[in-house]
């Protein structure tokens, strides 16, 4: 409950005493391409096949003859939208931008840095802090919609490839009885998660103390605690909007 | 002039600082000096700042630094400029981006003269041709060049400096040395030093206060060191082999 508390107050202190917007702006698009411009292939890269191997493995389990084809592509969507494109993809988020947020964090904290800006009368926490939140806020929505297009993608060229499913099919399957609340719902949690890895990671970061092995230490701390969080979040948003 | 009154600290159960007062006068080069764990930079970070002091206070030119709230702290703080112990550089930023970085936070310059005010000051500690290197990239002694060129870079009232010879040779430990003694004479500022190098105590010392054990036993310059009568500083000073040679040949 103590480093709850602490982790509240860390956030306040995010946004007193700010610096000027232009001093923001300029570092908030360095981070939206670090945090987001940089993590497009990856992102691309694991939901096409995530995609591709929830069409086989939803074909693989639909044996009855009476269900038609196209509910394949339409579980794929389901689950994509649902589940997988937020969720997934915000675990690997926090694998390579959370951990190196509270990594970048840690080494400018045993290196005196953030006592440097401290000492020149800049909020460090706010200057070094609410970039790295506001590009996540902006970029991780973005890459959970380009992971949901890669996912459908992925499943709609395996199914075609294999001959799982037909393309009329898949396409059919995709816009049967589509209800546009779920891209709401998986944008609402995109949200929530991006601000979730991103305030962790940099809280475990900003607070560490020691060397070398600390910042290693604070880096792992940062990636648990916020897929911790993102499953606990996934868990009570799924109960609260559905 | 900076004056400390009453300063303590603890960590816990562990006392650093007890009851430490004392002044350090502007236009001169004033050193805490001390052994390893006497809580020299603790006594430092309390008058930067960077730590509360459980009891005590700093007053900044007659300013109460110590309960002062936050935007009066911030005021006071941008009139600081600090040197620390590794440099502190931002290891994204170039030299010049470094030097420049509490002109483009701290003030409303134009570019041009933001630029030359970086390469008066880079000029200023003997660093030329240097702008566009990464701190990766500089010695451990141009780092340090760099660093004091970013503290005076919005001429400050009050510089701090922090162990500012170790990890350095020691003839660019006493180029370093000559330095901040010319900066603070030539701005006229209060510059605080922390450190436990003879060299500089010796060389520069116009003002010392020695700690011990977390209280300060003795303050005078480094004319009058050699003849404290303290044991605990007379221990310090000439555990130093060239000071016990000489106290020897004195004697």
């Amino acid at each position: 409950m103590k480093e709850f508390g602490k982790y509240l107050l860390f956030l306040g202190t995010l946004v007193v005493r700010r610096e000027t917007f232009k001093t923001y702006y300029k570092l908030i698009l360095e981070e939206c391409i670090l945090v987001g411009v940089n993590s497009i292939l990856l992102v691309a890269l694991v939901a096409s096949f995530m995609g591709a191997v929830t069409t086989v493995q939803t074909a693989y389990n639909m044996v009855s003859p009476l269900i038609p084809k196209f509910i394949i592509s339409q579980v794929v969507r389901e689950m994509t939208i649902l589940e997988l494109a937020p969720t997934i993809i915000a675990i690997i988020y926090a694998g390579k931008v959370g951990s190196s947020m509270a990594g970048n964090l840690g080494t400018m904290r045993i290196t005196e840095q953030i006592d440097a800006l401290e000492v020149m009368g800049i909020n460090s926490a706010s200057y070094l802090v609410l970039p790295k939140v506001i590009a996540s806020l902006i970029m991780y929505p973005m890459l959970v919609i380009l992971a949901g297009v890669c996912a459908l993608v992925g499943g709609y060229i395996v199914g075609s490839l294999t001959g799982i499913i037909t393309p009329t099919d898949y396409i059919y399957g995709i816009r049967f009885v589509f209800n546009e609340y779920m891209i709401t719902f998986a944008l609402i949690k995109s949200f929530v998660f991006a601000f979730m890895i991103s305030t962790i990671s940099c809280f475990k970061g900003y607070y560490t103390i020691g060397g070398a092995l600390e910042v290693g230490i604070s880096s792992t701390a940062a990636v648990t605690t916020s897929v911790m969080a993102v499953l606990i979040g996934d868990y009570l948003l799924a109960q609260l909007l559905l | 002039m900076i004056e400390i009154q009453n300063i303590s600290k603890s960590f816990g159960e562990k006392k650093i600082l007890h009851h430490i007062s004392g002044v350090f006068d502007k236009g001169k080069t004033n050193l805490i000096i001390g052994a390893s764990g006497t809580g020299k930079s603790v006594l430092l970070k309390c008058i930067v700042g960077l730590v509360h002091p459980d009891t005590g206070t700093v007053f900044y030119d007659g300013r109460n630094f110590t309960d002062a709230d936050k935007e009066m702290k911030s005021e006071i703080r941008r009139e600081i400029g600090m040197l620390f112990q590794g440099g502190a550089l931002f290891d994204s930023k170039s030299v010049e981006e470094n030097v420049m970085f509490p002109l483009d936070i701290l003030t409303k310059m134009e570019p041009s003269e933001k630029i030359d005010r970086v390469n008066f000051c880079l000029k200023r500690v003997g660093l030329e041709n240097v702008n566009d290197k990464m701190p990766s990239e500089i010695s451990g002694g141009m780092k340090k060049r760099v660093g004091i060129a970013r503290a005076i870079v919005n001429n400050p009232n009050y510089l701090f400096c922090d162990e500012p010879n170790s990890g350095l040779d020691p003839q660019t430990a006493i180029l370093i040395d000559e330095l901040i003694k010319e900066i603070t004479e030539e701005f006229d500022i209060t510059t605080v030093v922390v450190t436990h190098d003879m060299n500089s105590v010796m060389g520069i010392g116009e003002q010392i206060l020695f700690m011990f054990q977390g209280e300060k036993l003795w303050e005078g310059s480094n004319k009058k060191i050699l003849n404290s009568g303290v044991k605990q500083l007379d221990d310090f000073v000439f555990t130093n082999k060239v000071m016990q040679a000489l106290k020897d040949t004195k004697s």
